[in-house]
């Protein structure tokens, strides 16, 4: 049985914002079942009591001070932008937030 | 006669300081070389003569002021585009970020500038460090110097062929499930994973925030370890960075090319013998040769099990994807980089979807894909909190395995580099590269690839696994198993011809 | 759309939950994961940085301040500091937000468990604090070619980076019940409060106005007796008027909804300032799925108990116990101060009687004529054109007779006319009270030659009847007279 649908990876496509075509949907649904199935056998491992890993090295209480550093030149923030204008990053028109 | 591309960085560095070559004779004579082959090897993305020979100016006219500088100052490096330069394009061999020229520098780099090093350009490797063979780069791919039929292994392919075609003495790579060390065996070049926290990351291109470690892709041990003591230390601008003196690594090599390992205990993985059935039997016999040569030397041989083992790259190919998906969520045409689909029609919620599509490969899109999957809601648990759990289950493994040896060796990939396209049609196939290489980066730990035989007349790689902040036992013993070579196997590469 | 119900007719029939989160910007130095600065106002993109405009490879580093500031908070608030406490991505695309997540925390936040208790109508009300996190604002998109500026019609927008990454507390409450009709006044009383305790840590300048501190209400209704409701999210309602505005108007529309058998949908709204209504936001086709995950960039942290000690002793004096202090201090009952607090002129009376003023003229003064003025105008007593030092200086001058109460009322159209301080509105305004005995007694010798008989009443010792005079003479002088010494004259020649 297929654990991943050809739906579900477009839903997933949609949240990481990619604009998939029909022929990826096909490939990737195909691909991500194969992978998916080698990543069930996690399932058969005891890890009841197991604290996660989310860091390699645990480190605790990494503070920086309070203390300000240079910003970068406003030229150099602007000028990898695709777009700029007053000074600011141009982006199209944004989907309404209110109705 | 040693043309100066046969000169080892250490060989190199020495001349430089002595006087007896300038930096710009160096630096020229690898320039000269990157023109000559690089049309074949395809191992750059972006070269700066420019700036490598200014750089390589002002380092000789210092030795001629009589200045004292550091130990590799006027030696030409070479850095993968995954680690962000100044001035230099950036693009992690990505479309997305085609033409992005960086407003400041890696951690790394600027320790590389300040030890004056002539940077010769920028690397190919996999789109954002996400391959094994350097094929899923947006631009090109790169060839293996040894047979340009094949891959140079990934996602540092570019590095490890500029390292092993002599267009560059030493390379920066990174590694996050084995990307120095894979491409390391099969080019038949030293490359070392140091100790997560051991080096900087800020300026790193994250792939896998957690596992992510760059160092350093050299023809040998020694090289290897002059380079990681310059890029190595505490860094306040990376809050995973590791405050504690560098491990003595030069110091182990020069230790290990006396060829004495009396008394070190070397772990082999009872589990990864057993699922030697991935292993290519030419692998196998290499390796093993290796193994007698460290006995001959004095290493005992202890069998240490890591039951976990088995879950290492399923767990892997969770984690890394999952950090992905959102380490790549900034690439979405606003601030840098490419955008797609601005054409006044589409709204920005569009033009960023547009851009995404336009600008990622099959290979980063795969992996978005799959780290959303694995975080989202309903799957969280299953996946990524359950590979969390697993990867708790292997940093126990291994760090109870060094309670019984001083390092652990296995065969660093389980094939020799394979044909273009062997093995892009199945992901999965790919991913198996990676087998012996990913538990470090789990565990944290540093391993390092020496290059150990031939297999089908192609380069066979040893790792050489130590314990967190334990880098200096890989480099001796990889450095030991070199002294058993009459010459190194770096430096009986077949000639690359131009084209 | 269904007719509003009124207040009370709704709070008769419907029981409101409320909840409020509330996100406040500190005011650190720089930034929450790198050194820009934080100053308000900078010109745009000017106080950014790799990290803060997430360029490739920058990593975030914890500003210790921040972490400091929010314990503080959390203490402040009666809350449980965390032992082992770490950040997590919320993962969704913004434009405003630079690495398309904002480093946040999820399920372990900094502080938990806490409680604030407000007195309104007399009454307690605890309301019990959920969470308090730390988080990063983001940056400010300013949309060009709609009508009205804002995102709706507009044909594209600009993204400033400069506010990207301040550090952002979210202060979260448990669900409240049983405030009945007084909801809407809970709601304000508990972020007047939270306000003015993070304004005592000396954390932030929670100012409203600026964004500094930001309110999302929620509310539910529910019968007596039944279970509660769906809730509505009421996103950005930036002032303490418009949280009691908005609660209120929720609590009428919802439940002019319910009685129309129709059901609440939990959904995002949006507060307009102007009309004192709310709006949905946009329905999103799909769920949002933020993907949490520790974030695997910044170290867990593990504040010692040592350190939250000592950053409990640092704590200052809390509002709480200031008010306590200043009621006794002012010589105030319950229910003034009650009255002060809830007029928002705590700070005010303070000052205005640090300025010299005698606190019961303080008091009268901003309780009385000028919360008149602010109600008048639909503004905060606070952003009346009238500061602490004027009211003192308006107090001094009829303490010292030359303005009486009327004279003064006149005095503060000009000042709130922004005329000037008070004696230059007195001045300019002629409006000083007459203690030139000179004039006076000129203005009473015409008042008698005008009122022989009044005059002769007086003579005969009916003293009552100087009213008749005083009344002429004040007229006569425009009010300007001071009754007091017109007597004194008026007597002093009929007897």
């Amino acid at each position: 049985m297929s654990t991943i649908s050809r739906e579900e990876v477009a839903h997933l496509a949609r949240l990481a914002r990619l604009e998939v075509t029909d022929d990826e949907l096909d490939a990737f649904a195909g691909q991500l079942d194969v992978i998916l199935q080698s990543m069930k056998t996690l399932a058969e491992v005891d890890t009841d009591g197991v604290q996660p890993t989310s860091h390699a090295v645990p480190l605790v209480n990494v503070f920086r001070e309070d203390q300000p550093q240079p910003s970068l030149p406003r030229d150099a923030v602007l000028a990898g932008g695709p777009d700029t204008a007053e000074d600011r990053f141009r982006v199209p028109r944004i989907l309404d937030e209110e109705a | 006669m040693t043309r100066i591309i046969d000169k080892t960085a250490a060989e190199l560095a020495a001349a430089i300081r002595d006087g007896d070559l300038t930096s710009v004779a160096v630096t020229t004579a690898f320039l000269d070389r990157i023109d000559a082959v690089d049309g074949t090897v395809k191992a750059f993305l972006h070269v700066d003569r420019e700036g490598a020979l200014a750089t390589a100016a002002e380092v000789d006219a210092a030795v001629a002021a009589g200045e004292d500088l550091g130990p590799l100052a006027g030696v030409p490096i070479a850095i993968k585009d995954v680690v962000v330069t100044k001035g230099l394009p950036t693009t992690a061999a990505s479309k997305i970020l085609e033409g992005w020229i960086p407003p400041y520098d890696a951690t790394i780099v600027e320790r590389i500038k300040a030890a004056r090093m002539p940077i010769l350009g920028k690397t190919n490797m996999d789109e954002f460090a996400m391959g094994s063979s350097t094929e899923y780069s947006a631009y090109f791919p790169t060839r293996n110097p040894w047979d340009t039929g094949r891959i140079p292994g990934g996602s540092g392919g570019g590095s490890a062929a500029a390292v092993a075609a002599k267009m560059a003495p030493l390379a920066i790579g990174t590694d996050t499930g084995g990307s120095i060390r894979q491409p390391g065996a099969v080019t038949g070049t030293f490359g070392a994973k140091p100790t997560y926290g051991g080096n900087s990351r800020y300026g790193l291109i994250a792939f896998s925030s957690s596992l992510d470690t760059p160092g350093p892709v050299s023809r040998n041990a020694l090289d290897g370890a002059l380079l990681h003591e310059v890029i190595s230390g505490y860094d306040p601008r990376d809050s995973t960075s590791i405050d504690a003196p560098v491990p003595p690594v030069v110091e182990a090599a020069k230790a290990g090319a006396n060829g004495d390992l009396t008394g070190v205990k070397l772990g082999v993985v009872k589990e990864f013998k057993e699922g030697a059935d991935a292993a290519e039997p030419g692998v196998v016999a290499a390796y093993e040769a290796g193994v007698e040569q460290l006995v001959k030397l004095g290493a005992e041989i202890v069998e240490v099990s890591c039951p976990s083992f088995a879950y290492a790259l399923p767990t892997y190919y969770l984690i890394a994807p999952s950090e992905a998906s959102s380490n790549l969520a900034r690439y979405d045409g606003v601030r840098y980089g490419l955008r797609a689909g601005d054409d006044g029609k589409h709204s920005l919620e569009e033009v960023m979807s547009l851009t995404r599509e336009a600008g990622f490969g099959p290979e980063v899109k795969r992996r978005i894909i799959l780290g959303t999957y694995a975080l989202s809601a309903g799957y969280v648990d299953a996946f990524y909190r359950k590979a969390q759990k697993v990867r708790t289950l292997i940093r126990q493994d291994f760090e109870k395995a060094f309670t019984q040896v001083d390092a652990i060796i296995s065969p660093t990939t389980p094939f020799i580099a394979f044909a273009f396209g062997a093995r892009t049609g199945d992901p999965y196939q790919m991913y198996l590269a990676d087998l012996y290489t990913i538990p470090a980066n789990m565990y944290g730990g540093p391993g390092v690839s020496v290059p150990v035989g031939l297999s089908e007349g192609m380069p066979v790689g040893l790792q050489v696994m130590g314990p967190v902040l334990g880098d200096d036992i890989t480099y001796r013993v990889a450095a030991a198993l070199e002294s058993t070579q009459d010459v190194l196997l770096a430096d009986t590469a077949p000639e690359t011809e131009g084209k | 759309m269904t007719k509003l119900n009124t207040f009370e007719q709704a709070v008769e029939t419907y029981e409101p939950v409320l909840g409020l989160e509330t996100h406040i910007e500190l005011d650190t130095r720089t930034k929450m994961f790198c050194g820009c600065a934080t100053a308000f106002g900078a010109e745009p993109n000017t106080q950014v940085c790799p990290v803060c405009l997430a360029l490739p490879g920058a990593l975030p580093v914890a500003n210790r301040a921040a972490i400091e500031a929010t314990i503080k908070i959390g203490l402040a608030l009666n809350c449980t500091i965390a032992s082992w406490t770490r950040f997590a991505r919320k993962n969704y695309f913004y434009p405003d937000m630079p690495k398309n997540f904002q480093t946040s925390q999820y399920e372990e936040p900094l502080c938990e468990d806490g409680y604030v208790e407000v007195v309104v109508d007399g009454e307690v009300h605890r309301v019990e604090i959920e969470r308090v996190h730390l988080e990063e604002d983001t940056g400010k998109t300013l949309h060009v070619g709609g009508t009205t500026g804002r995102i709706h019609g507009a044909t594209e927008s600009l993204v400033d980076y400069n506010r990207a990454g301040i550090p952002l507390v979210e202060i979260v409450t448990r669900p409240v019940p049983g405030t009945g009709a007084l909801a809407p006044e809970v709601a304000r009383a508990y972020t007047a409060e939270l306000r003015d305790i993070v304004r005592s840590l000396g954390v932030s300048d929670v100012r409203m106005e600026q964004g500094s501190l930001r309110c999302d209400v929620n509310l539910s209704l529910n019968k007596p007796g039944e279970e509660w409701g769906t809730r509505t999210e009421t996103k950005n309602v930036n002032s303490l008027r418009s949280v009691e505005r908005a609660v209120r108007y929720e609590v009428r529309r919802q439940s002019a909804l319910l009685d129309a058998g129709e059901r609440i949908f939990q959904e995002t709204r949006h507060f307009h300032e102007a009309t004192g209504e709310t709006s949905p936001g946009r329905s999103k086709e799909e769920a949002t799925d933020y993907r949490y995950f520790p974030e695997p960039d910044l170290a867990v942290m593990e504040p010692s108990r040592e350190w939250v000690e000592e950053l409990r002793a640092s704590l200052p004096e809390l509002p709480r116990k200031r008010r306590e202090r200043l009621q006794a201090a002012w010589a105030l009952g319950d229910k003034d101060m009650q009255s002060v607090v809830n007029a928002d002129a705590v700070d005010l009376i303070e000052a205005t009687v640090a300025a010299g003023a005698a606190p019961a003229g303080a008091v009268k003064w901003w309780l009385g004529e000028l919360s008149r003025r602010a109600n008048e105008s639909g503004a905060e007593l606070t952003a009346l054109a009238i500061d602490p030092a004027q009211v003192a200086e308006l107090q001094a001058m009829v303490d010292d007779g030359r303005l009486n109460d009327k004279l003064a009322r006149q005095v503060i159209d000009g000042v709130l006319a922004g005329e000037g301080s008070p004696a230059e509105v007195a001045q300019k305004r002629g409006l000083e009270v007459v203690s030139d005995t000179g004039a006076l007694e000129t203005a009473v010798d015409e008042a008698i030659a005008a009122n022989p008989a009044v005059a002769d009443k007086i003579r005969g010792g009916t003293h009552a009847a100087a009213g008749v005079l005083i009344g002429a003479v004040m007229k006569a002088t425009k009010g300007q007279a001071d009754a007091g010494a017109v007597r004194q004259i008026i007597l002093d020649k009929l007897s």
